[in-house]
């Protein structure tokens, strides 16, 4: 059984996501920790790419800052490896689908697999393009994680019925990035989603405040947040483990009450 | 149920993302339909006709034939076309699609601003709404551009992330239409992105060619040997290839812009220096580094500016069918001017690369060979840039 599902095992779950290498890769590895410790159930790591185009302004610009520092692939399964010697929860890649391309679907994959990646995140790889990395995934023990949107309609329970790990449920139309208010009705889509799969959802796209992630965990499995923590990076730099660690165990606790 | 529609060999695809799916199979299936539709097909032709003036001339280039002693010279002046290039075929079926589907807002990315001034354009015709996506680099070097599609009703964003140029804008659109599809349609400029994109922007770039094949058959009673066009997503050039593809005694010839060279960074020669990758929706070659970061590309032109190009144009040079040669800077410049002093036409720094590779090989072929170039725009928004570029302090 997937190792994902630990971090659903009857409760609610936090998941907080990271750039790696944004300003530097000892930062990532200080916050991942001040993560793990405070609460978070399962970790997004995400590994650089020039071109995220699924991404809004501030994890873009965390994207620009690690490979201007000269962050590769190589140097994310490094760190992680580190990371591994004390670090136990679920953690899944985010990247884009030709970082893994270029790197080696197999390569990449076997190198998951040996330096304790869980599950890959790829936000240009819908339903119908799966079967790129598919079977390399499967192989290796690396869930590809599912994603649904707000215009998903017809297509729920196709994506649910396959879906491994976690279903990665986009709350909102756009990009990543904080919003002030979600509109979309999430109840119904969760609604599709149960009855075709018991694999446990997260929501992402726009939760930045405890209210709005207890409010999505309530609806769903889990809250997913990743462009608040970025600014908490901006704003703190190198020093930002500590304030990272305060969020995280503010949001863990609003979700888990 | 993978979806197997919208490969070339194995480039192409729908690498997007989940939120954009059913927009873009919505508009396959508008297409699908709309194709066939002898009442749309009708409506865009009159348009093409009467408002974009095709169709456009084929032109025997004689003194350039006689001045370079080989092959037979005739270029195909989508230059003569409204709005100044090629842009406007693709444009206005896709505006016109676009209204059939009920959308009332179309937004484009623009290079050098041909492709914006054209969705400007087709948006003021019909009446519709319209946001264009340009990187900030490319609204200084095309300033005039972003005038005319102001004065067009149009609103134009410059784009200031990654390298400010063509990807960024392509990206900062697809983002934008990630947030809107309800009313809004992402006018493509090229043959790129993903499924239906790359198949839609050449069915209606095809004219090129089919008038071609007619009008040389008229006039020389044969095919061509040889086609060339310039490429950096492809449309002009699949445009100018693609009734042509079944020909096998017809060369293909695509003309990247090299830059500074293929040896150097500063190129933007995706087939002579990419590498196989995944972006922008698609399956395709791209300049790209070892860990697949897209590389950022340079050329003088801002609408060959591109690192990826189109995943027919990848599979036409897998099988072999089609080839794509690197042209400079400095060879594109020499070409812009050749052609204005030879033929009193001022082609597109883009269509002049297609010259520029013309010149080197018409004079090795004999002379009852034959050679369309199509030039696939015209050079006014070029002048000042090219001026520069020789030393003249030339400002619009």
């Amino acid at each position: 059984m997937s190792k994902i599902y630990q971090a659903f095992a009857n409760k609610k779950a936090f998941i907080p996501f990271i750039t790696c290498g944004d300003p530097n890769l000892e930062t990532t590895k200080a916050c991942v920790r001040a993560m793990a410790a405070n609460g978070a159930s399962l970790i997004e790591l995400g590994i650089p790419f020039s071109d995220p185009t699924a991404e809004g302004s501030v994890i873009q610009g965390a994207n620009i800052r690690a490979l201007s520092n000269g962050i590769t692939t190589d140097d994310v399964f490094t760190m992680v490896e580190e990371l591994r010697a004390d670090v136990t929860i679920p953690m899944v890649f985010m990247t884009y689908a030709n970082v893994i391309f270029s790197y080696g679907p197999e390569a990449f994959m076997a190198r998951c697999k040996a330096v304790g990646i869980d599950g890959v995140i790829l936000p240009d790889l819908p339903y119908e393009e799966r079967e790129e990395f598919l079977d390399v995934c499967s192989a290796n023990d690396v869930d590809l994680i599912s994603m649904i949107a707000p215009t998903s309609e017809n297509r729920i329970a196709m994506i649910a019925r396959e879906a491994k790990g976690f279903i990665y449920l986009v709350s909102s139309l756009g990009v990543t990035g904080t919003r002030s208010e979600i509109t979309t009705d999430l109840g119904a889509i969760v609604k599709v989603i149960r009855e075709n799969t018991d694999t446990p959802i997260g929501i992402g796209f726009g939760i930045s405040t405890p209210e709005q992630a207890k409010k999505m965990a309530g609806l769903a499995d889990a809250a997913i947040v990743g462009s608040a923590i970025i600014k908490l990076l901006e704003k703190h730099g190198k020093d930002a483990a500590k304030p990272i660690g305060a969020y995280v165990k503010t949001m863990a606790d609003a979700v888990k009450e | 149920m993978t979806n197997k529609n919208g490969r070339f060999g194995i480039h192409g695809g729908q690498y997007i993302p989940e939120t954009l799916m059913n927009a873009v199979i919505e508009l396959e299936e508008a297409y699908n339909y709309y194709k066939n539709d002898p009442d749309f097909n009708r409506e865009l032709e009159e348009l093409l006709n009467e408002y974009g003036g095709r169709p456009s001339r084929l032109y025997y280039a004689e003194k350039m034939t006689k001045d370079l002693g080989g092959a037979k010279i005739y270029l195909k002046r989508e230059d003569l076309n409204h709005t100044g290039a090629h842009k406007i075929n693709n444009v206005l079926g896709q505006a016109l699609l676009a209204k059939k589907m009920g959308k009332t807002r179309l937004i484009a990315e623009t290079g050098a601003g041909q492709h914006g001034v054209a969705t400007a354009t087709a948006a003021a015709l019909m009446g519709m709404e319209c946001v264009v996506y340009m990187g900030e680099e490319d609204t200084k070097r095309q300033a005039l551009n972003v005038y005319r599609m102001r004065l067009l009703g149009s609103q134009v964003i410059p784009v200031t992330t990654g390298t400010a140029t063509l990807k960024d804008a392509v990206s900062e659109a697809m983002r934008e239409w990630t947030s809107r599809m309800d009313d809004t349609h992402y006018c493509l400029g090229s043959v790129m992105g993903p499924h239906p994109f790359p198949t839609i922007v050449r069915d209606f770039q095809a004219v090129i060619s089919k008038e071609i094949k007619a009008q040389m058959l008229e006039k020389e009673g044969r095919l061509p040997d040889a086609v060339i066009a310039c490429v950096g997503g492809g449309s002009n050039a699949i445009g100018t290839f693609y009734n042509f593809i079944e020909d096998e005694e017809v060369a293909l010839i695509g003309c990247e812009a090299a830059g500074r060279g293929i040896d150097t960074f500063e190129t933007a020669a995706t087939v002579n220096t990419g590498s196989i990758g995944i972006f922008h929706g698609m399956k395709s070659y791209f300049c790209q580094d070892k860990y697949g970061q897209i590389a950022p590309v340079y050329s003088i032109s801002a609408g060959l500016d591109y690192p990826g190009i189109g995943p027919e144009h990848a599979h036409l040079h897998d099988i072999g069918r089609a080839q794509y040669v690197p042209v400079t800077d400095d060879e594109a410049v020499e070409a812009f001017e050749y052609l204005a002093r030879t033929e009193g036409i001022i082609p597109a720094i883009e269509s002049a690369h297609a010259v520029a590779h013309a010149m080197k090989l018409a004079p090795t072929m004999d002379k009852d060979k034959i050679i369309v170039i199509t030039i696939s725009g015209r050079g006014d928004k070029d002048c000042a840039a090219i001026a520069r570029y020789r030393g003249e302090d030339i400002h619009e």
